[in-house]
């Protein structure tokens, strides 16, 4: 299963790879914004960092049984800080399909499209 | 996959000839029907794991390969370490030592057919399965490592099951040379509640009915019988595994130039055996494989409870339990002679040959048991390693039938409603946490898990012992 964030800076491209990895699990929408949690990432180049950012909200997600629904990415370089919003998992009513165990380096690309957007995308597996 | 690149050497096999930076040629072993069948990326991975140092003999692809990380799945490789051989996280998957262990019963159909409802929705309950649920041991530190260093045998000391179990499963359930030291924090941190869960995508536990013999002289060695209820379950390292492998996939990766290797893809990101990398690695990866054994042994256990409560004269004898994503050090013979070899199996199931010393002394004569698993609606198999496969493929065989489509086209194409209804018309009984979990593992979403087996048998890599249908899918 693939993800990518399309997004005006980096940053954002990464907020999106974020959700779309959500939405391989549910519908985000089901999640609600009850508690966030901070993050803090740092690798030698982008896309390893894209790596680090996806496996940092699985861990999360892991070890803390929480889903999220919106992220925002800061920092320039090869460190982010981020912040994620959501609520602890309810298998009930959040129904979730698939657990995503681990972000990959296939298909693993960050940079910008030619309409100066950019991209951020890997296959997660499941 | 384009015949044209392949050289055909029997029906069932077809060579890569080396080229570029190539150390071996490529083999892959299966029917026309299914090479061509096969991604194009397969026939690149295949060649880029020829490139790996150290490689042995030739990278293979077993009938069911498909495009997977680095490695195909469905991909076996062999290593020397006296020449510079490598271990690779990604040559082992994520999940470390995901496999399948099958169960007797001594039950018939008609045992089963006035509590089926009864049996399927007790195994619901009492078997963790899906995300955000937990099993009931929680870990603390001493019994983390006591669990990664001792894998089924730690189980079997604690209660969930009995020393029988333990003669039936690979390296008698007992992974030698796991370093609990080598697992992250993290790694345990992800799995301190997740014992005796079946987890989700692909995972199972299955109630099944033996459908057809067709070896019967193995079959009767394995005790097998024509109808009768079987037990398989198939799971892995969950949570630990995954995170062992992400952690050391990022290490070799970024000590790839150190070590001297060109990688062709990131996920085949490697260490040589003679690295302090790997070697950490190779410990690591071992205490992955004890907590796969240890889960599948304690998710026995449950099955064994929900059994009792429902039919109590059921008596859950192990069969054999196989394990499909490891780096397995063995003695293999090369140009007539014996070495010792990292035997990578990704999506690869062990196949040792009759008379081999590590299949347990009662199955020994037929060889060892080969479990594939099926995908809901259709056929499991059980089959036995040869002495051709021995000499073949470092005596491996394939592991299952391989997704045909991917997770958001079969979500598309069905139902989970509409898969649930019509298996339940066929009379197999479906619970899973997840309706769209179960659209996206639909039946139809698999390659056809016969054709497969029948490759795995005409090459000759282990020969056909049983088919079995699904009665009852507890799905992940």
């Amino acid at each position: 299963m693939g993800v990518r964030g399309y997004g005006a800076t980096r940053n954002q491209a990464f907020e999106q790879a974020g959700l779309a990895l959500m939405q391989v699990i549910l519908d985000p929408e089901r999640v609600e914004e009850r508690e966030s949690i901070e993050f803090q990432c740092e690798a030698p180049d982008d896309e390893l960092l894209l790596v680090d950012w996806l496996n940092a909200l699985i861990y999360a997600m892991a070890t803390r049984h929480l889903l999220f629904r919106r992220f925002e990415v800061r920092g320039e370089g090869h460190g982010i800080q981020a912040r994620a919003w959501g609520e602890a998992i309810d298998p009930a009513r959040h129904r979730p399909a698939v657990e995503v165990k681990g972000a990959t380096y296939t298909e693993l690309y960050v940079g910008r499209e030619a309409d100066g957007r950019w991209r951020a995308q890997c296959v997660v597996d499941v | 996959m384009d015949l044209s690149l392949l050289e055909r050497r029997t029906d069932h096999e077809w060579h890569i000839a080396p080229s570029g930076a190539m150390r071996v040629p490529g083999i892959l072993y299966a029917s026309q029907a299914l090479v061509e069948a096969m991604d194009h990326k397969v026939y690149q991975q295949v060649c880029n794991v020829a490139t790996l140092p150290g490689i042995v003999q030739a990278s293979y692809a077993m009938p069911d390969a498909h495009w997977g990380y680095g490695f195909p799945i469905g991909g076996v490789a062999a290593f020397d370490a006296e020449a510079g051989g490598v271990v690779s996280a990604g040559g082992v998957g994520f999940d470390i030592s995901c496999g399948v262990r099958t169960l007797h019963t001594g039950l018939t159909p008609g045992d089963l057919e006035a509590v089926k409802q009864r049996l399927a929705d007790r195994l619901y309950q009492d078997i963790p399965a899906g995300l955000g649920s937990t099993g009931a041991i929680r870990l603390n530190h001493k019994e983390m490592d006591a669990m990664l260093a001792g894998g089924a045998r730690w189980a079997v000391e604690r209660g969930y099951g009995t020393k029988a179990d333990l003669e039936r499963t690979e390296e008698t359930g007992c992974m030698p040379g796991a370093d609990p030291r080598a697992v992250s924090r993290k790694a345990k941190d992800r799995q301190r509640e997740e014992v005796g869960t079946l987890g989700s995508g692909n995972h199972y536990l299955e109630v099944q009915r033996v459908e057809e013999i067709f070896d019967e002289e193995a079959a009767r060695s394995f005790g097998l019988c024509r109808d009768e209820i079987l037990v398989s379950i198939h799971c892995g390292s969950r949570g630990l595994g995954h995170q062992i492998g992400t952690e050391f996939l990022r290490r070799m990766l970024v000590a790839a130039g150190a070590h001297g290797i060109t990688l062709p893809d990131r996920e085949l990101a490697c260490a040589p055996l003679q690295s302090d990398l790997g070697r950490e690695y190779l410990g690591a990866m071992r205490a992955g494989i004890n907590c796969a054994l240890a889960n599948r042994q304690v998710i026995t256990h449950l099955a064994r409870q929900a059994f009792a409560a429902v039919l109590p004269p059921a008596e859950l004898r192990l069969l054999y339990d196989v394990s499909h994503n490891t780096c397995k050090e063995e003695v293999h013979v090369v140009d007539g002679v014996k070495k010792r070899l990292f035997v990578h199996r990704k999506g690869a199931t062990r196949a040792f040959g009759p008379g081999h010393p590590a299949v347990p002394e009662a199955l020994r004569a037929a060889g060892q048991p080969v479990l594939i698993g099926g995908s809901m609606g259709t056929a499991s198999y059980i089959l036995a390693g040869t002495t051709t496969g021995m000499e073949q493929s470092f005596a491996s065989a394939c592991h299952g039938a391989g997704r045909a489509m991917s997770r958001h086209a079969a979500f598309r194409q069905w139902k989970g409603r509409q898969v649930i209804d019509e298996l339940a018309a066929r009379g197999i009984l479906v619970r899973s946490p997840s309706s769209r979990g179960i659209a996206e593992e639909a039946p139809g979403a698999y390659k056809d898990v016969s054709a497969v087996v029948d490759a795995a048998h005409q090459a000759g890599l282990a020969r056909k012992v049983a088919r079995l249908s699904p009665v009852i899918c507890i799905k992940g």
